[in-house]
């Protein structure tokens, strides 16, 4: 019975011999390729990106054959994965104002210079099983009208803030890395911003919503939502100018709140800013409503919700942190639980004593 | 190592630095908790990443490493960070505690005397004494910066309000060093007269939470305590049922549908030598 509560290396090594044949499944089945998961699997990769902080579409696709289609688990394996390669540097920001965008939509402007994209969009589907996809089949390819690469789309806050009506974006063009350096408390906006890019979209949708529902609320407008193909830049040291490196998918969106100004600054509206890999509409929204509401404090609101605590936030935003911690509880403890034992049993064993006392006094009168 | 994708250790040697620097300063200020750049490792956050990444920094070919979890060397998580260390930095593994230059331990101090020259690594989940009393690190950093440690006190004499005595059974808080409270990571507070004045070098690693502290050698290590409540250990009135230690941790097992109990040694090395070495256990 020693050997009961104790594990021991062969234990563990049918464990993962187990584990790989579950995630191959019935033999019969023919196996899944990471072709096959990037194109017909894209969003789940495109969220492994994200989380993951490593834009590579195959890799995350194996992170997510590997993980048999857990996704906190695939973000976990690319992150293990990312936090061994080297650092070259630092690109250039992203000039989303040159995405070639698949689609891009505004909610406060009924038309707005290049005009509203639809794109691939689940907003307008009707959620029906389609059975017709239970089958293979051949699919006809969708009409698409060619995209016009040598027009860039200007962002919808650009023009209001050319009116002074929306703030400027910050221009502090500092970065930190949390992967590299440790959060330290208060962060600046550009370390925020990072932690919520990398941030649990479950956590955050919930946060955004709960800024919707009162706790914190700053009367969003989607000033703009985009998705599409952006150019990486980045200035190699013994070149001393700037090369294009990659061409990425992002979905970003620009928030507009209201703000009822200050002592210095008079009314105009703020913005709350999301950025994601990929098409990630959810997570873009959730980041840029849970990014204004942590701008509380800078724009001398009462911070009294959870959305608007910076360390709350923070603190509990990364799912493979908070998902090692959670089932670090699987581990033995029962040295802890032993100590435990001792004192509560110790503490009822005096409970007894004195109502025993109780009796016998009582008895006694 | 067989896989030459990864470096020696498995970390590469600008982050074993950045950990070394860190605990250098830890050293330097006993029971003080060092922010590190904390990387995220092959293994779960919650199970050891910190404790892994310090032995990672300060391990090297010659050394010979032992992994206990609850005191025991078998239990799932030791064998697998065990094996992770095999693989990655081709060091010595053992199971005897006077044999071991690194011992990582979760959850227990080992029963044999530690010697000088011996490090031991702790796996801290929560290194912050504090935490329970003060969720926000930005108090809790101010608190300690101040030595302002009245709210540790106070929930200290509530409990013996309540209880009439300390209720704390694991990660019983310590005074380092006359100057910092420190947590001793979830050992129980039997171990806690372990890390007073002990000749070994104790290095406290938290992943997740990225901070790492120490306890230098001979460094005096206090268990909190009042005049009229002084700090005791938990005794048993069983003794082990495999080499009969009265003086070790007993874990307890439930034996048959009935409950019975049975206890024997947490610390695995410490039994088998009692039972293997007949001297071992006068």
């Amino acid at each position: 019975m020693y050997v009961a509560v104790k594990g021991g290396e062969t234990a563990i090594a049918h464990s993962l011999d187990l584990l790989a044949d579950k995630r191959r499944g019935d033999r019969a089945i023919a196996e899944l390729s990471l072709e096959q998961i990037d194109q017909q699997l894209g969003l789940a990769v495109d969220r492994v990106m994200t989380e993951g902080s490593c834009y590579d579409r195959s890799l995350a696709a194996l992170a997510i054959k590997q993980a048999r289609g857990d996704l906190i688990e695939a973000i976990f394996l690319l992150r293990a994965y990312r936090t061994t390669l080297p650092r070259f540097g630092d690109s250039l920001p992203l000039d989303t104002s040159a995405m070639v965008a698949e689609r891009r939509i505004s909610s406060t402007f009924k038309d707005v210079p290049g005009g509203q994209v639809l794109g691939p969009t689940y907003d307008y589907t009707h959620r029906l099983l389609d059975f017709s996809l239970a089958a293979a089949g051949d699919r006809p390819a969708a009409p698409t009208a060619p995209a016009d690469t040598n027009r860039s789309l200007p962002r919808v806050g650009d023009i209001l803030e050319r009116e002074g009506m929306l703030e400027p974006p910050p221009r502090d063009g500092a970065s930190e890395d949390l992967t590299r350096r440790p959060l330290t408390l208060p962060a600046s906006r550009p370390v925020r911003l990072q932690n919520l890019a990398r941030g649990d979209e479950g956590f955050l949708l919930a946060l955004g919503y709960s800024t919707q529902r009162g706790y914190g609320n700053n009367h969003p407008f989607v000033g703009e939502i985009r998705y599409g193909h952006v150019p990486v830049g980045f200035v190699p040291e013994e070149l001393g100018f700037a090369i294009e490196i990659a061409e990425i998918d992002v979905t970003e969106c620009d928030m507009v709140n209201q703000f009822a100004g200050s002592h210095d600054v008079p009314p105009q509206f703020t913005r709350g800013y999301g950025l994601a890999f990929g098409h990630s509409e959810r997570k873009a929204m959730s980041m840029a409503l849970v990014d204004r509401a942590l701008r509380a404090e800078e724009l001398s609101e009462s911070a009294t919700s959870p959305a608007q605590d910076e360390e709350f936030v923070l603190a509990h935003s990364d799912n493979v942190e908070a998902s090692g911690f959670v089932q670090h509880l699987k581990l033995p403890h029962y040295v802890d639980f032993q100590s435990e034992l001792v004192v509560v049993r110790a503490l009822r064993a005096e409970v007894e004593a004195r109502r025993r006392q109780a009796v016998l006094d009582q008895a006694a009168e | 190592m067989a896989d030459d994708a990864y470096n020696y250790a498995y970390l590469d040697e600008q982050t074993k630095r950045m950990i070394r620097r860190a605990i250098l300063k830890a050293v330097a200020v006993p029971g003080y908790q060092v922010p590190f750049g904390g990387r995220e490792m092959p293994l779960p956050y919650g199970w050891g990443t910190g404790g892994i990444q310090v032995t990672a920094a300060i391990i090297g070919r010659d050394d010979t490493l032992k992994v206990i979890d609850q005191g025991a060397d078998d239990t799932t998580n030791a064998v697998s960070i065990r094996r992770f260390f095999a693989k990655v930095a081709e060091v010595a593994t053992t199971t005897r505690t006077d044999e071991a230059t690194v011992i990582q331990t979760r959850h227990r101090v080992p029963e044999t005397p530690l010697r000088e020259g011996q490090i031991l690594v702790f796996q801290v989940p929560i290194p912050e004494p504090l935490r329970m009393l003060e969720p926000r690190e930005t108090e809790t950093r101010t608190l300690h910066a101040l030595s302002e440690y009245g709210v540790m006190q106070v929930s200290l004499y509530e409990s013996i309000a309540r209880h009439g005595r300390i209720s704390k059974g694991y990660n019983y808080p310590v005074m380092v060093n006359g100057r910092y409270i420190m947590s001793p990571s979830p050992i129980p507070k039997f171990d806690n007269p372990k890390l007073d004045r002990s000749p070994a070098l104790q290095l406290y690693g938290a992943g997740r939470e990225k901070r790492i502290y120490a306890v230098p050698p001979y460094t005096p290590v206090k268990s909190l305590d009042f005049d009229d409540h002084p700090f005791e250990i938990e005794t048993w009135e069983q003794c082990c049922a495999l080499c009969g230690s009265k003086e070790s941790f007993l874990d307890e097992m439930i034996v048959d549908d009935d409950g019975k109990h049975l206890f024997v040694c947490s610390d695995t090395d410490y039994c088998e030598r009692r039972r293997t070495l007949p001297e071992a256990a006068e």
